[in-house]
């Protein structure tokens, strides 16, 4: 035991509750107070239906709360009953259960006014949308951003742009205002401003032994997912930042052993997160960084501060999970040099196809480029029957004895 | 310096004696339900074959999917670690291991030294391991030990394309009703496990010699399909089904 780093709960959580237990009061009773409610994919454009005073829901942050709240199972076997495939991702079938009246860890969702749908993430979300959309009979809006393969052309950026303005267009038209653009630059100014610190937030895990680990940033991430372009969000992050560069002085960390540092591709697992991070814990094995909290402020190096507006379209397009194999190879390489990493953890989720596919090119341009062993486990982001304890505690195991070896 | 590896898997339970890194005595037998039993009769077993009591032995190490129920083992490793280190110690030359279990498959790449640098283990499915062949076995009405010889009288393998075990023993039980000959059908289930364990160990650097370990390297049918992937420099150890409990006994020697 090093016994001068000790291990402390992060005192900033305790805001989170009471954070998102607002956000979601506010827009149950959203009909009250004459607002709307839109429900958007996790990596699409929020800004706008900020500055349009539109409240978003993410049900792929519900999906998240569901695993957590290890209902993935029941809702999804539901699902299945209504007749969608097993095969399908597990965070649509679980919100289609739940808004076909099986109870989700908050009931269900606030109903939506509209549909916000970009495929940066996925084209699973397309058809999903879809199906919400026709269920509950709302209009919907497909924000399509071209795969950047190798580069953003000007032609993919021109293509992108013109659809906010049709984005524009249908916003006013079911909110039956004008969109005020001055807001729209106000928002943009905090969600960068918001991305920046999650960016510096998660940067702090470059310090050994790490004053967090992968496992916090998948907590803290709700925020910048939900509540980016605002306030709350900017300033629950402020206080996550000094928090963490306290606990850095004062010697409080994730893992006070901490011997090897290791990187997550991938969701997290979120009905065994607690069980990932103890098995880890107990082997001096730190999660400093992943591929997927940091997604998240990807594309910030392509937003121009001052004209947000004009930077929508690169930082919807250009994000990590909407680029070919071999730019997503060299994020991780930097990421591994970054954090100082000694293996790599890839979850190959059943669930998330755009992600799960290529990680097996991708460990074999890392494995040549860096010689960092990478580990790659099979399970679902919320269906706990992807999940084998017993094969995946030995895979675990194996790994960090070649770690230790 | 007298040591004991003891090695857990799901279907058969393996100890083996080293003295001074040389193999004294082995056992296996079947693991059963229960485990506690399993590993204490195999360890008095093979104690009883060296002329040894459990006392006697200095340092004791136990691996496999039951590693954790032996409360006298001084050191739990996992079955990859040890696999690599019994490969190591019986041919020290070897670079890849194969290892086909009772309910999974493994490859792993090794240092000189015996250190792993890499593994891959077959997913969640059972295709691909011993106990693929034992469902087949069942549905042939065949004894297990008898599929290695049947197949080589194959004259035409069939192809078995089913990637699930159960869907794949409905694939037989239709092939038996066509009229296809045993040893042609035995003979597709050889090659489909090979094909399978042959694509799991392409994700690694397979670099030779490839020495194959587990139960199922009994089988000259696997080995020989095997053989057809990888060429004729694959290993069989006379040792193969206890390469696992022998890496434990190793390591143990090493770590005392």
């Amino acid at each position: 035991m090093n016994m001068e780093y000790k291990k402390e709960p992060i005192k900033t959580k305790s805001k989170m509750k009471e954070i998102m237990t607002n956000y979601f009061l506010e827009a149950f009773d959203a009909k009250n107070k004459g607002k709307k409610v839109a429900w958007i994919t996790s990596g699409g454009p929020v800004e706008p239906l900020i500055a349009m005073d539109i409240i978003p829901i993410y049900p792929e942050n519900h999906g998240a709360m569901i695993g957590a709240s290890k209902l993935g199972e029941k809702l999804v076997s539901y699902a299945e009953g209504l007749g969608y495939s097993c095969d399908l991702c597990s965070y649509a079938t679980a919100d289609i259960a739940c808004s076909r009246g099986e109870k989700g860890p908050i009931g269900h969702l606030p109903e939506p006014d509209m549909l916000i749908c970009c495929n940066n993430i996925c084209s699973t979300v397309v058809k999903w949308y879809e199906i919400q959309a026709r269920y509950f009979n709302v209009p919907l809006f497909i924000l399509d951003t071209p795969m950047c393969h190798t580069n953003f052309t000007e032609d993919t950026k021109e293509y992108v742009r013109r659809q906010f303005d049709e984005l524009f267009l249908f916003l006013e038209t079911v909110c039956k205002k004008k969109m005020d653009f001055d807001r729209l630059e106000e928002v943009g100014r905090l969600s960068v401003q918001a991305q920046k610190l999650w960016q510096e937030i998660l940067d702090t895990t470059t310090h050994s032994p790490a004053p967090m680990s992968a496992f916090d940033a998948f907590f803290h991430l709700a925020l910048i997912v939900t509540l980016r372009g605002t306030e709350i969000c900017v300033n629950y992050y402020r206080e996550l930042l000094e928090e963490m560069k306290d606990r850095i002085k004062n010697k409080i960390c994730a893992v006070p052993n901490e011997k090897y540092r290791v990187l997550w591709d991938n969701l997290p697992i979120w009905y065994k997160t607690k069980w990932l991070s103890e098995k880890f814990a107990e082997r001096d094995v730190c999660l400093v960084a992943d591929t997927y909290t940091s997604a998240w402020c990807s594309s910030l190096r392509y937003i121009d501060e001052n004209d947000f507006l004009g930077s929508l379209a690169p930082a919807y397009t250009r994000i990590y999970l909407n680029q070919g194999i071999d730019t997503m190879a060299n994020e991780i390489i930097k990421m591994i040099d970054k954090y100082k990493v000694h293996g790599i953890i890839m979850h190959s989720n059943r669930s998330c196809k755009p992600y799960s596919f290529g990680q097996y090119d991708i460990q074999k341009i890392i494995r040549n480029k860096t010689k960092v062993p990478v580990l790659i486990i099979e399970a679902d982001m919320l269906d706990q029957r992807s999940f084998s304890d017993a094969q995946i505690e030995s895979r675990i195991d194996a790994f960090c004895e070649l770690l230790h070896s | 310096m007298l040591t004991a590896g003891i090695d857990i898997g799901s279907t058969t339970v393996k100890c083996a004696i080293l003295k001074d890194n040389e193999i004294v005595a082995t056992a296996i037998d079947f693991t059963g339900y229960n485990v506690k039993k399993a590993w204490q009769n195999i360890l008095s077993k093979a104690l009883d074959k060296a002329k040894l009591s459990t006392n006697q032995i200095d340092n004791i190490i136990s691996t496999g999917y039951g590693r954790d129920s032996v409360d006298i083992a001084n050191k739990k490793i996992t079955e990859i670690t040890c696999h690599a280190a019994g490969a190591h110690f019986l041919e020290p030359g070897v670079r890849t291991v194969i290892d086909i279990g009772g309910q999974d498959s493994k490859a792993i790449s090794l240092a000189e030294d015996g250190r792993v640098i890499d593994f891959v283990m077959n997913d969640k499915c059972a295709a691909g391991t011993g106990r693929f062949l034992e469902v087949m076995a069942r549905a042939m009405e065949v004894d297990l030990d008898k599929f290695g010889e049947l197949s080589m009288v194959a004259r035409e393998p069939v192809k078995i394309s089913s990637l699930c075990t159960v869907f794949a023993e409905s694939e037989v039980i239709s092939m038996i009703s066509q009229g296809k000959s045993r040893e042609d059908i035995i003979a597709g289930i050889h090659r489909s496990i090979a094909t399978r364990v042959y694509s799991m160990a392409s994700r690694l650097d397979i670099r030779s010699p490839i020495m194959l370990t587990g139960g199922v390297a009994k089988n000259i049918g696997v080995v020989n399909a095997l053989k057809e992937k990888l060429g004729d420099n694959l290993i069989i150890n006379p040792y193969a089904q206890l390469n696992g409990a022998i890496g434990a006994a190793y390591l143990a020697q090493r770590q005392s």
